[in-house]
């Protein structure tokens, strides 16, 4: 135990506490609210297993990537092709996307160490630049097929073959698979816990790890390379490691996405605006910390659909010109967030903790 | 080889077009030791200002200078306004600050001018001229000959005048240059406007030579040209240029030659930076950073 620190603290209850009502809200929110609240839900815990496994390269081995976008890409063609052409259920789809991309990352991580700092960044976009291309030629002209629209490079999924939840009354008995229907029965319901599901084993994926030796080996690779190798760390085994579980982490919320897109596809855009929305969430949320990209993912996602949506940019310019505006104020504030946070929410409120505890020995539990 | 040359010429012409906005970034880079993401949207929002200014009558020529002129203010105060705040932070909040500025201009200058096309003529007359059986065009010698001039301009400034000195004092070391009495905070900002300035000349003389002027026309030339500047190295001005026609080549010839690559051309130029980054780490001229410990 760090710091030998007391089982029940007040400060560990109080966490402990936070955590068990986020917990229990996040179960309940596709029992409340409608489907395209509960996909908006979804999306935001995608997003957040993306970012929380860039935050594995980037903020815990400080490697930065803006490529990531490709690696989600490519978890979701490996589910939609599998789904469609094999005829998978989608929770049997997961383990093999992210099989899939844990090796590409690999293999795209030995160049990694070499190129370092910008000019790995500059490598990792090219692989967003190059991906939707490959992707275009090849999804359509190996398996010959061409969906509805005959848009290359997309692959459409049939909602009620796959994308549906599984029936349960071949599993269950009837009284039991009744309440499951009712919980679960619903197609958004069904993505939401297992985006749900999924994101939580990651989340303690990446606790487990910043606590591990693995772990402390990463921040010391990040901090001092030269350093970490004298003490024993083997850097290349560390650095490809870590490129190939962030690429992991991508791969499965590509899978995760395809249930919300109803089809794998990929343009130029989407895979350099996914990447980059990845690298945001990271920074806003607390990079290096467990559940900093979580949060940010969720802060972006919602703030953005609330720039969207809501009626004031409408009043004060027209219609088509608030939409168009929505991206600048996403912009200045991102630009914005790290004037005031530039370590992120986590660790703003750390700062924000440390500083009133300082003051009064009792600690705030409402504050993070 | 007729078919050689005509490639080699798009190639050239295309690659000018990246080795112009590779200098912008690098020319960012030495001085501030940033990759500016959100370049090719400030060229881009100074090609919207040419266009205007044209649409109110000025010649073209008198439109792009002024528009260079006002895009080195701007650029000058962008500097001073949006970076200078977090001048001293961590390398990935500054990226993420120009991530946040490439959103930001784009949906600007969306909504100023509107998403329609825009068609901006022509500094110099369109002329096709055959020589030896090859067919040289007017775009492509202009831009060749305002990229040499680019050039010497730029080492001169740099590496013969006071102020030249002055901002490479700042980019290799701050705070000494601090001491020895440069104003790190007017570099940077000059930095930044040189830089703004050359976006703007280059989106002038590029986007004629397109279909038209939309809100993406920068994206996919940006993203050629950071592939530019990696392949010849950041801090190299000289990279810049080299590395902007080696792209701008091998994506012509791979278009014409190789058909298993067919609609993968991509591949090519970023298999070669991958390849060059393999066994120069720092870029074909990047000067490598020794660390001691």
């Amino acid at each position: 135990m760090a710091g030998g620190r007391p089982w029940a603290s007040p400060n560990r209850v109080a966490a402990w506490l936070v955590g068990i009502a986020v917990l229990a809200f996040l179960l309940y929110v596709p029992q409340y609210y409608e489907a395209t609240t509960v996909n908006r839900y979804t999306t935001a815990i995608f997003i957040g297993i993306a970012a929380m496994g860039l935050n594995i390269l980037t903020g815990y081995n400080g490697q930065v990537s803006i490529g990531h976008g490709a690696f989600f890409a490519l978890g979701g063609y490996t589910s939609a092709l599998l789904m469609r052409d094999a005829g998978w259920p989608f929770l049997a789809t997961v383990p093999i996307a992210a099989l899939v991309c844990f090796v590409v990352g690999a293999l795209v991580g030995f160049p990694a160490l070499r190129v370092k700092g910008l000019y790995l960044a500059l490598v990792t976009l090219g692989l967003a630049v190059v991906f939707p291309d490959v992707a275009r030629k090849f999804v359509n002209s190996t398996d010959g097929f061409f969906d509805h629209n005959g848009e290359p490079g997309t692959v459409q999924l049939s909602i009620r073959e796959h994308l549906a939840p599984p029936f349960w009354h071949d599993w269950f008995a009837d009284p039991i698979a009744d309440r499951l229907r009712d919980w679960i029965g619903a197609r958004d319901q069904w993505a939401y816990y297992c985006a749900l599901f999924l994101g939580l084993l990651l989340l303690l994926g990446v606790w487990l790890i910043s606590r591990s030796r693995f772990g402390r080996a990463l921040i010391a690779v990040r901090d001092h390379e030269a350093a970490a190798a004298t003490v024993g760390i083997d850097l290349a085994r560390v650095k490809v490691a870590a490129f190939a579980l962030s690429a992991l982490y991508a791969g499965v919320a590509g899978s995760l996405a395809v249930m919300i897109n109803r089809s794998a596809s990929v343009t130029k855009q989407e895979v350099f605006q996914d990447s980059i929305f990845f690298l945001v969430a990271v920074v806003i949320g607390g990079t290096a910390t467990v559940v900093g990209p979580m949060i940010g993912a969720f802060i972006l996602v919602f703030v953005q659909e609330w720039l969207d949506e809501s009626d004031w940019l409408s009043d004060l310019l027209d219609d088509q010109r608030a939409r168009l505006a929505s991206p600048a104020l996403f912009g200045i504030a991102l630009i914005l967030a790290m004037y005031v946070l530039p370590d992120g929410l986590v660790g703003g409120s750390r700062r924000l903790l440390r500083r009133l505890k300082r003051r009064r020995p009792v600690s705030e539990a409402a504050v993070t | 080889m007729d078919l050689f040359v005509s490639q080699l010429m798009i190639g050239i012409q295309a690659g000018v077009v990246y080795a112009s906005l590779a200098l912008a970034l690098v020319l960012i880079y030495r001085t501030t030791g940033l990759l500016n993401f959100a370049q090719g949207e400030m060229a881009l929002l100074s090609t919207y200002l040419t266009w205007k200014f044209t649409d109110y009558g000025l010649p073209v020529w008198v439109s792009i200078v002024a528009s260079v002129l006002v895009s080195f203010a701007g650029g000058a105060l962008v500097e001073r306004v949006v970076m200078r705040p977090v001048e001293q932070s961590s390398p990935l909040v500054l990226v993420i600050v120009t991530i946040g500025m490439f959103l930001a201009l784009n949906a600007i200058t969306q909504v100023i001018f509107g998403t329609d096309d825009k068609h901006l003529p022509r500094a110099y007359p369109f002329e096709v001229w055959e020589v030896a059986g090859i067919r040289v065009r007017s775009d492509t010698l202009v831009l060749i000959g305002v990229l040499v001039a680019e050039c010497v301009l730029l080492w001169y400034l740099v590496q013969k005048t006071k102020l030249g000195l002055a901002l490479r004092a700042v980019a290799s070391n701050p705070d000494s240059s601090r001491l020895v009495g440069v104003s790190v905070g007017t570099m940077l900002m000059v930095g930044w406007g040189l830089a703004a300035g050359l976006g703007a000349l280059a989106g002038a003389l590029v986007v004629p030579t397109t279909p038209a002027l939309t809100p993406g026309s920068m994206q996919s030339i940006l993203v050629f040209a950071f592939a530019a500047a990696a392949l010849g190295g950041f801090d190299s001005p000289l990279g810049a240029v080299v590395g902007g026609l080696v792209m701008g080549v091998a994506n012509a010839l791979t278009v014409e030659y190789v058909d298993a690559l067919d609609g993968i051309e991509l591949v090519v130029p970023f298999g070669l930076i991958l390849l060059v980054l393999l066994f120069r780490p720092a870029g074909l001229f990047g000067r490598v950073h020794v660390e001691r410990v």
